[in-house]
């Protein structure tokens, strides 16, 4: 089976496309960060292009962090584009972490973008996002 | 909804030297129902888990909190410095406030 006929029985097996507003994404983020504005870029962000099952997405999110007294990330979050609901994960990360590196397994329903945002010790943020293709969607099926 | 949590899966050394770092890999099967799924035009109840806290010898070292977004059987990697012969204490807590916990002990090499 070919990736279009794959998608394309997905869709059909979803129940109706459900994906979660503008708004409600951008009210999780402030939730998380306030009114802090983002600064692009000192995230790598592993991700496969494709998902074949969009229910287990491998991610890995590696923030360029010393982990130093000075510098260090003290929490990363992880937000869905186009899931019924924006909210993935939080992470809080203590200083004994080696690195600021967490990798888990996340749920894309559909073909999106995954945000994640760092926070760093002097409360800026940091911003990074991936574009991940789902062949069979992992929310709803 | 079970009523117990299964047994968390842990995969950590037993043992390092002073100083290195080393990878931790926890394991917990949970089904992580949204309660946005249907089947056979019934919703399956909501049957999440809230949170993972990590501690090391007694101090916070990680601390997950869990949203619609995780996946199943939630898996997370992350790397910890070991100065010291350690103690990490994992616990994972649902929506109903049920918890499973592990530990694991690192002795110097």
């Amino acid at each position: 089976m070919n990736l279009t006929r794959r998608a394309t029985l997905a869709l059909t097996l979803l129940p109706f496309a459900a994906a979660a507003s503008d708004d409600a994404l951008n009210a999780a983020i402030r939730a998380e960060i306030g009114e802090a504005t983002p600064t692009e870029g000192g995230i790598t962000l592993r991700v496969p292009p494709v998902a074949e099952n969009g229910g287990q997405v491998p991610v890995t999110v590696l923030v360029d962090s010393p982990q130093s007294a000075e510098r260090h990330v003290t929490a990363i979050h992880l937000f869905a584009t186009r899931n019924p609901t924006p909210g993935i994960a939080s992470f809080k990360l203590g200083p004994a972490l080696a690195r600021a590196e967490i990798q888990t397994r996340i749920r894309m329903a559909e073909n999106q973008t995954l945000v994640v945002l760092a926070r760093m010790n002097d409360g800026s943020v940091q911003r990074a996002t991936a574009e991940i293709r789902v062949a069979t969607g992992g929310c709803l099926t | 909804m079970s009523t117990n949590l299964a047994t968390p899966r842990i995969r950590a050394p037993r043992s390092a030297r002073a100083g290195e770092v080393v990878e931790i890999r926890t394991l917990m099967e949970h089904p992580m129902e949204t309660g946005l799924r249907q089947e056979g035009g019934r919703t399956i109840p909501r049957d999440m888990l809230t949170r993972m806290r990590v501690r090391l010898n007694g101090e916070a070292l990680l601390e997950a909190e869990f949203r619609n977004g995780t996946a199943a059987n939630p898996f997370h990697v992350f790397f910890v410095r070991i100065e010291r012969a350690s103690e990490l204490e994992f616990t994972w807590t649902d929506e109903a406030g049920r918890t499973a916990r592990a530990t694991h002990r690192i002795a110097l090499a």
